[in-house]
């Protein structure tokens, strides 16, 4: 098992290697010219106005609040359901009771409008 | 210790042609496909039919001019792409395409690394994705690219909770997190027919999470030009690209290893099956794409927080009890 983890390691270089490595190539062989004009960002074809990086709405700091809370509660789950054949229905019980308050947690969501998109 | 090192590099390298040559083909195929599809006959000028205009399409856009819009974070805007297609690559790493096999006398598995987190490694890659979107979206100083990385963002955050569930169920019936492990436990039967409920919410968020019709909101072409994407070009936008059809061809993958019993099949070589399944997902995201018209973004955020995961929730309740 520690020589698998020997490999993840050495793809995960090799492959961080080979998304870099276009990089290289392409200042190697790409043409330059700039000019003003070139790197002004698309707008319709507008000269673009105001701030680019603007204010958003709120309804996205709700969601990735969301769902922070529920990811980390699926990752508790994980090993539960690895081991659940072996721990039986003492494991479920507790789970069931998890599961619980993770559902009365979505259904205030949902009740409080928090998971509405408008 | 040497020739370990020089066998992972090498399976590595192997390993790395094969997906990036696939991914190539992936676009030829899609283009191939929506061309008939739209009754019409699709890249068919380089080479035999076509089939080198990924190669051509390669070294052009290898040879356009590296540009970062004024105002730009231009470290961010740098990094996103890179980082984006380094873990889009990185979760290969655990991927089974098939069982131990005899190459040139030596006995070859054709996995790089069998872990026993592998499960975990996959999920925490894929979310690691989301930064690549987002940074990529901020960074370029644009409204268009802003809109689109927010909007994927919250799309992917909300069908990964989905995509997490579902998988759940198959945690459960294969009691392991290792994906070989998961494979072998379905030599009996493939997890799709103990498990379809979790196969559909699966597949619903595997579609939303690669950003595929009819959840393409993210680029949207009549409302945000092309999303976080917008002030990209040349090969960093080639990056991009590669890192959204690999995601197609892992979810395909991983599909085909939770589901459709992996390597599993008979008559055919192990390999063969495998190449067949994930190919089969990709043709049908594809077609998906020609048929289905856009949702709404409210439908899409009510599909998978009130329907896919309450779903996926229930689903991993029945599964429990009927195990015990």
């Amino acid at each position: 098992m520690p020589l698998d983890w020997a490999y993840v390691a050495v793809f995960a270089l090799v492959g961080a290697g080979m998304a870099a490595l276009p990089l290289g190539l392409v200042w190697l062989l790409a043409p330059r010219s700039h000019y003003p004009q070139k790197r002004v960002a698309y707008e319709s074809g507008i000269i673009p106005f105001g701030e680019a990086w603007s204010q958003f709405h709120v309804r996205y700091y709700l969601f990735g609040l969301a769902f922070l809370l529920f990811d980390i509660e699926v990752i508790y789950i994980y090993p539960w359901a690895v081991v659940l054949r072996e721990l039986g229905a003492f494991a479920f019980v507790e789970m069931l009771i998890f599961l619980g308050v993770l559902g009365v947690g979505l259904a205030y969501a949902w009740k409080k409008g928090a998971l509405e998109w408008v | 210790m040497t020739a370990v090192v020089v066998e992972a590099l090498l399976k590595s390298a192997v390993l790395l042609f094969v997906l990036l040559t696939a991914t190539a083909y992936e676009v030829l195929l899609e283009r191939k496909l929506l061309g008939r599809f739209q009754v019409r006959y699709g890249p068919n000028r380089v080479g035999p039919w076509g089939l080198l205009q990924p190669l051509a399409d390669g070294i052009k856009l290898l040879t356009k001019e590296d540009f970062a819009p004024a105002g730009a974070d231009r470290v961010v805007y740098v990094a996103a792409p890179v980082l984006l297609m380094t873990v889009a690559l990185f979760v290969y790493a655990v991927i089974p395409f098939g069982p131990e096999v005899e190459l040139f006398g030596r006995r070859v598995t054709l996995y790089l690394a069998d872990v026993n987190t592998a499960l975990l490694l996959v999920l925490g890659a894929s979310s690691l994705g989301v930064y690549g979107l987002i940074l990529g979206g901020w960074s370029s100083n644009s409204k268009y690219s802003l809109l689109g990385g927010l909007r994927s963002s919250a799309q992917v955050i909300s069908y990964e909770l989905s995509l997490a569930l579902a998988v759940l169920a198959v945690v459960l019936e294969a009691g392991s997190l290792s994906l070989v492990r998961i494979v072998q436990a379905q030599e009996q039967g493939w997890f799709v027919l103990r498990q379809p409920v979790a196969f559909l919410v699966f597949f619903l968020s595997a579609l939303a999470e690669t950003n595929r019709a009819p959840f393409d909101l993210p680029e949207a072409e009549q409302e945000l030009v092309a999303g976080y994407q917008t002030e990209y070009g040349g090969f960093k936008f080639v990056m991009f690209y590669i890192a959204e059809y690999l995601a197609m061809i892992t979810q395909g993958a991983l599909a085909a290893t939770l589901f459709l019993g992996g390597w599993h099949g008979p008559l055919l070589p192990p390999v063969v099956w495998f190449v067949l399944k994930v190919l089969l997902f990709v043709v049908v995201l594809i077609w998906i794409r020609a048929t289905v018209p856009r949702v709404r973004y409210d439908q899409l955020m009510g599909l998978g927080w009130k329907v896919l995961i309450p779903v996926a929730l229930l689903n991993l309740l029945v599964s429990a009890v009927l195990l015990l």
